[in-house]
């Protein structure tokens, strides 16, 4: 059993009077700790791939199971309880509270899941340290830098220890040194066990990945992978 | 997300937005502030005509010339249409009867006072000597009125304490001759201070044996009986005594009007209680109205906010999660307003209490509990509609917002 299991996801938009198909017929199998890159050109469905792949959107028809539970048919706040537990969100510009310091950035999924206060603020610090943002803790993310921002951005995503990390062009926002630096940390958690799949424009980005999915007009064009088959 | 967290999170949000939240709390705290202080100011001179009615003293029934109720045909209509006055044997047949202690006749007129050469415009009351101690006067120097037959015309008078300072200035007054009208009369006593009542002010008056006032304004009427009983418990026996008696001395005819101090209280106690209720419904229309701002500004705090909202249902917020942040920054905000209007109202009631001392405008507690608490209820109201659209946000849509 793969963790991922899309098969025959179909999801189209109604736009005015026309019908847009942003997902025609999609099957896909992710194993738990690949790192997949999609890429395709805008308007080709990867972003919505992505959301339905986070359970923030539903598909018309078609079946998604993850870890072998079939999500599809949840209701919106059992979805909520997933992304809580399994999901991690990271985001292109970010999306971090900008009345919010770095550190109760990071622990809001904590506080949302119910964590008591003690035991946030010890797994808060701890990922800080991890992610090298002690000195920041206390700044706003006016006051931080892209590459800190994001940083930030990532130890949000990851503090509820996901199974799953799922990154919208992550480095887009960034400049290239930046960039690089946010893609080896995701690459060093990816390593660390976590699945990982960036939607990216980026083509050096994508070449780093051990799968590249390839889509365009809402179905996947080519599924290459490289090096060892994942277990 | 557990409650101290739900509301440690709104008041952030409450915070990070100051100018707004500001303004939402001013709207609020004025709408509180109306009604706490329109009803201190409404509940204020419910308790001065109270009072005033109280300075009267107690047990205390008034007899007055006329009667307006409509009644049937009986055998006195054919016999006159006016009323009879009431005269001074009237007075003098009252205070024969055994529930009565003390009868006080009442005549009351303006003329002009003149001594060396001053002058002025005075309100006199003809009356006798019980007056004094009906009313809970005092008297400052010198003496009251004799206790004669009302009928004696005596050429005294009793002088106000403003009265006295005007025409005689430091000089003693206490033997002086007075011109009051027509009439020459010797100054036998001084009014002592602060004795106030039915907006009559002893210290602006000259009072007369009543026979006196009779005479000068050339009437036999009486304009008021005053009639003290002997305790509390002899008011309504003595009551209707003394309507038979008067009765039975005008020919079987009710033509007059006995009124309690009870009686007028209550009315006087019923209407501005009313009048206040009212007053406070008019204040409590600007409190609906900040309600309506409330959910304004919470619907701009959703748009503002529906990326924020979208990061967090991508988090794992549920929609129960994200409502109820919604409904307690409202209700944050509202109680924020609230506590500033409670603090606005009072210092704006303890303005008037310093402006008009005579006025004892303390807001009653449940106009205070009222507003406060309808307030809150909007508040929250009118925030659940900004917060289930909050919630009901599609999370793709929202994180595309920023």
């Amino acid at each position: 059993m793969a963790q991922i299991e899309l098969d025959g996801i179909n999801r189209s938009f109604q736009l005015g009077d026309s019908e847009v198909h942003a997902l025609r017929d999609v099957s896909l199998r992710i194993e738990a700790g690949e790192y997949v890159a999609v890429m395709g050109p805008s308007g080709s469905g990867k972003s919505t791939l992505l959301n339905l792949l986070g359970l923030l959107d539903r598909p018309n028809a078609g079946h998604y199971r993850l870890e072998g539970r079939d999500v599809t048919t949840l209701s919106a706040d059992e979805q909520a309880a997933v992304r809580s537990a399994r999901i991690g969100f990271v985001f292109q510009s970010f999306h971090l509270v900008p009345r919010l310091t770095a550190a109760e950035n990071v622990a809001l999924p904590l506080m949302l899941a119910g964590i008591p206060a003690h035991e946030r603020s010890t797994r808060v610090a701890r990922a800080l340290h991890d992610f090298g943002l002690e000195a920041r803790a206390h700044h706003r993310p006016d006051e931080l830098s892209g590459g800190q921002r994001q940083r930030v951005a990532i130890a949000r995503a990851t503090i509820m220890r996901p199974a799953m990390l799922l990154a919208d062009e992550p480095t887009g926002n960034l400049d290239r040194a930046t960039g690089q630096e946010v893609t080896a940390l995701l690459e060093e958690l990816n390593a660390a066990g976590m699945t990982l799949i960036v939607v990216t424009h980026d083509p050096t980005m994508g070449e780093r990945a051990r799968r590249r999915v390839l889509m365009e007009d809402g179905a996947i064009r080519q599924d290459l992978r490289r090096g060892v088959e994942p277990a | 997300m557990s409650p101290a967290d739900t509301l440690r999170f709104a008041s952030r949000a409450a915070l990070g937005y100051p100018l707004r939240s500001a303004l939402m709390v001013l709207a609020m705290s004025i709408g509180v502030a109306a009604v706490v202080m329109l009803t201190a100011l409404g509940d204020g001179a419910r308790r001065y005509v109270v009072e005033e009615f109280s300075a009267l003293g107690a047990n205390l029934l008034i007899v007055l010339p006329g009667r307006t109720e409509t009644g049937g045909v009986n055998p006195g209509s054919f016999v006159s249409s006016t009323p009879r006055d009431l005269t001074n044997d009237d007075a003098a047949a009252l205070l024969r009867l055994p529930l009565v202690r003390r009868v006080a006749p009442l005549t009351v007129g303006n003329s002009e006072i003149s001594v060396g050469g001053r002058l002025r415009e005075v309100l006199v009351v003809g009356t006798s000597a019980d007056y004094l101690d009906i009313r809970g006067f005092k008297v400052a120097s010198g003496q009251f009125l004799p206790r004669e037959d009302f009928g004696r015309a005596t050429a005294v008078a009793v002088i106000g304490e403003t009265i006295r300072a005007e025409l005689f200035g430091n000089q003693n007054a206490i033997g002086r001759m007075i011109r009051l009208g027509d009439r020459r009369l010797r100054v036998i006593g001084i009014m002592g201070p602060a004795g106030r009542g039915l907006g009559m002010n002893s210290d602006e008056l000259v009072l007369v044996p009543v026979a006196t006032a009779q005479a000068m304004f050339n009437t036999n009427a009486l304009f008021r009986i005053m009639v003290e009983t002997r305790g509390r418990e002899a008011l309504a026996p003595a009551q209707r005594q003394l309507e038979e008696l008067l009765r039975a001395r005008r020919e079987g005819e009710l033509d007059f009007t006995v009124i309690t101090q009870d009686a007028v209280l209550g009315t006087f106690d019923r209407i501005l209680g009313a009048l206040t209720l009212g007053v406070a419904g008019i204040a409590a229309i600007s409190l609906a109205v900040a309600g309506i701002l409330v959910m304004n500004v919470m619907l701009v705090a959703v748009t503002q906010r529906t990326g924020e909202i979208g990061l967090l249902k991508a988090l794992g917020a549920s929609a129960r999660a994200i409502r109820l942040a919604f409904l307690a920054e409202a209700g944050l905000l509202s109680l924020a307003g609230a506590l500033a209007g409670f603090a606005l109202g009072h210092a704006g009631a303890w303005l008037i209490r310093l402006l008009f001392p005579a006025l004892p405008a303390w807001p009653p507690d449940w106009a205070v509990a009222a507003a406060v608490g309808t307030a809150l209820t909007t508040g929250l109201l009118f925030g659940v509609m900004p917060a289930r659209r909050a919630a009901a946000l599609d999370p793709v849509q929202a994180l595309m917002k920023r």
